[in-house]
């Protein structure tokens, strides 16, 4: 074979190759760069209704006018704080749960982790939504367990309550999180070669010691990972607190995050475009904040 | 991101030999902590279990905890006769939406991987830029341009709008790539080009072969998002009969605060039932979510 000829073979499997990406390309192209295209331009536009809003319905370019006047809705921001307050309290005490439960799995013989880890991975078996209606029940006064329990006590927990709602949103994402979060920790502890806690024991290292002097530190990439993920995933929290709502409209208003609100704005009050503009608002938010953590977590090179 | 996916955690977990903590307050320690969370676990499934057993009256008034008067048949045959059996239709639905989604997606997303881990062609790079960056792009920012898009398209409350959109997962072509970059070897391609075997032919007779567990892998991650999916059909279906089952309890849920019907039976009820094709899935291919969950690291 000369050399010309390898070269056209060459490209030509290469082109075959590239063909296997065809048609994922295609339908991503289709469904998610030309919605982010689209949610460029509607933000852009604003339709009006001329006279009492029985005339022709006119679309007018408004330019940034949508995005500015998101920047200064008071309602849209006040479920962002909602929701920035709690992943920043909920989110660390989730992880320290899962670090934990991890540590204490790697800790056990493998004949004793294995018989938890089925039994621990449950609640991440369970739907979310089949979570939160288990959940909203538990917490329920009428059929839950838990507000006779309390009363035991002498406490009276009203789990739907304005001061409480986030307390018992916070335990679900907790309860289905955790598992899963612990199953990722866990899994990078395995790949740690065992020899290294070996030499620390026999320099007379405790366990508690070995694992948060050793363990902690190897696992911190893994523990990133999470966080951004767990970041990303709170702020466009949605169907727990919609599940809510059915239950306690009062206390879970329609706005109460940021992804209720957009909801709220395109398919109760029909408007497209300023919906369009607060979900660009939201994907800046979020972008940002997985950036900051990252880049603050991710200085010093570990592992 | 990527350095967390290693070839060891990829194909599951080093050699280790069984070291057992040395004093008997550590074993305690852990033990102790590993039942504390695992009755935090469970508890909750539990109650579940025992409140699909109870009849609705007994649900206010005993004990949560456990069993009063047996009325499960019975709560079965409400579920599944209540407004001429919606409830099996919603079950049929999801069924249908996440075979259907999951095995396009599945099949699409594979060759993808494969084509990205095993060739290499010009713009490649940039194919694997929008696939990780596509990560970080919320949900919201997607369903409302995308519901004008699929009203453009007719899909919308058709079940096209559920199953197409989920052929094309970033996530599942990121785990397609990374899997096939360590099932298959290079040297085995570069054999079967010199016997004389075409692109496609090497890929359905070698290259698809290797990935079958990754590909059951991402199937049986893919099927799970699906069956568990909620904001998409609840922004994309509008007519009830072609509700998933998580549509349908959400409406059972909401039914109380409209009228004075409680629906808590039912409801508590489905839940049980909507639950029972995940558990087969997942108690049976154990071994492939573990190891999805681990390559992964990302859903």
């Amino acid at each position: 074979m000369s050399a010309p000829a390898a070269m056209t073979w060459r490209r030509v499997a290469a082109l075959k190759g590239a063909s296997f990406t065809v048609p994922f390309f295609l339908g991503f192209v289709l469904f998610t760069a030309v919605p982010i295209v689209l949610a460029l331009r509607e933000s852009m536009y604003t339709t009006k209704s001329s006279g009492l809003g029985f005339g022709e319905k006119t679309i007018e370019f408004v330019g940034l006018g949508n995005l500015l006047k998101g920047m200064g809705d008071e309602r849209f921001w006040a479920g962002m704080g909602r929701v920035a307050l709690f992943a920043a309290i909920s989110i660390p005490l989730i992880q320290v749960a899962s670090v934990t439960l991890a540590l204490l799995l790697d800790a056990a013989t493998r004949r004793v982790a294995a018989r938890f880890r089925l039994a621990l991975l449950i609640p991440y078996m369970i739907p979310g939504i089949v979570a939160t209606l288990i959940w909203i029940y538990l917490y329920s006064p009428d059929v839950g367990p838990l507000t006779p329990f309390f009363a035991l006590f002498g406490v009276d927990a009203d789990f739907y309550s304005g001061e409480l709602i986030w307390v018992s949103i916070g335990n679900l994402m907790a309860w289905g999180g955790i598992g899963f979060n612990m199953l990722i920790v866990y899994a990078a502890l395995q790949a740690v070669p065992r020899e290294i806690f070996e030499g620390a024991r026999v320099d007379g290292a405790s366990e508690l010691r070995i694992a948060w002097s050793i363990k902690v530190p190897l696992i911190r990439r893994s523990l990133v990972l999470t966080t951004v993920l767990s970041i990303i995933g709170t702020l466009q929290i949605f169907s727990d607190p919609m599940l809510f709502r059915s239950m306690t409209p009062e206390t879970v208003t329609r706005d109460f995050t940021p992804i209720m609100g957009i909801y709220d704005w395109a398919f109760a009050q029909g408007d497209f475009n300023y919906a369009a503009a607060l979900s660009i608002i939201l994907a800046l938010v979020v972008g940002l904040a997985s950036a900051i953590f990252y880049r603050f977590t991710n200085k010093a090179p570990t592992s | 991101m990527t350095t967390t996916l290693d070839r060891r955690t990829v194909t599951g977990s080093a050699p280790r030999r069984p070291v057992a903590p040395h004093s008997k307050r550590t074993k305690a320690t852990v033990l102790f902590g590993l039942i504390a969370f695992t009755v935090y676990s469970v508890a909750p499934v539990w109650w579940l279990i025992v409140a699909a057993t109870k009849g609705q009256s007994d649900l206010y008034t005993t004990s949560g905890l456990w069993f009063a008067e047996f009325r499960l048949l019975d709560n079965f045959r409400e579920l599944f006769t209540y407004q001429d059996g919606i409830f099996l239709t919603w079950m049929w639905n999801t069924v249908v939406y996440s075979l259907a989604g999951t095995a396009g997606m599945t099949l699409i997303c594979v060759a993808c991987g494969y084509g990205l881990a095993m060739y290499r062609f010009r713009g490649r790079g940039v194919m694997m830029g929008c696939i990780i960056g596509s990560f970080l792009v919320p949900h919201a920012l997607l369903t409302i341009p995308s519901f004008l898009l699929y009203t453009d398209l007719r899909m919308i409350d058709t079940p096209w709008a559920i199953i197409v959109p989920s052929f094309f997962s970033a996530f599942s072509v990121y785990l397609a790539k990374v899997y096939a970059e360590g099932a298959i070897p290079h040297e085995l391609l570069e054999a079967a080009r010199i016997d004389g075997a075409g692109e496609y032919r090497i890929f359905f007779v070698i290259g698809a072969r290797l990935m079958s567990t990754g590909a059951a892998t991402i199937f049986l991650l893919g099927f799970v998002g699906s069956w568990n999916s909620f904001f998409g059909p609840l922004v994309y279906l509008r007519s009830q009969d072609k509700w998933t089952v998580m549509l349908g309890l959400y409406s059972w849920l909401k039914v109380k605060v409209d009228n004075s019907t409680d629906l808590t039976g039912l409801v508590v009820v489905g839940s049980i039932v909507s639950l029972i094709p995940m558990v087969v899935l997942m108690v049976s291919m154990q071994r492939y979510w573990r190891s999805g969950v681990t390559l992964g690291s990302l859903k």
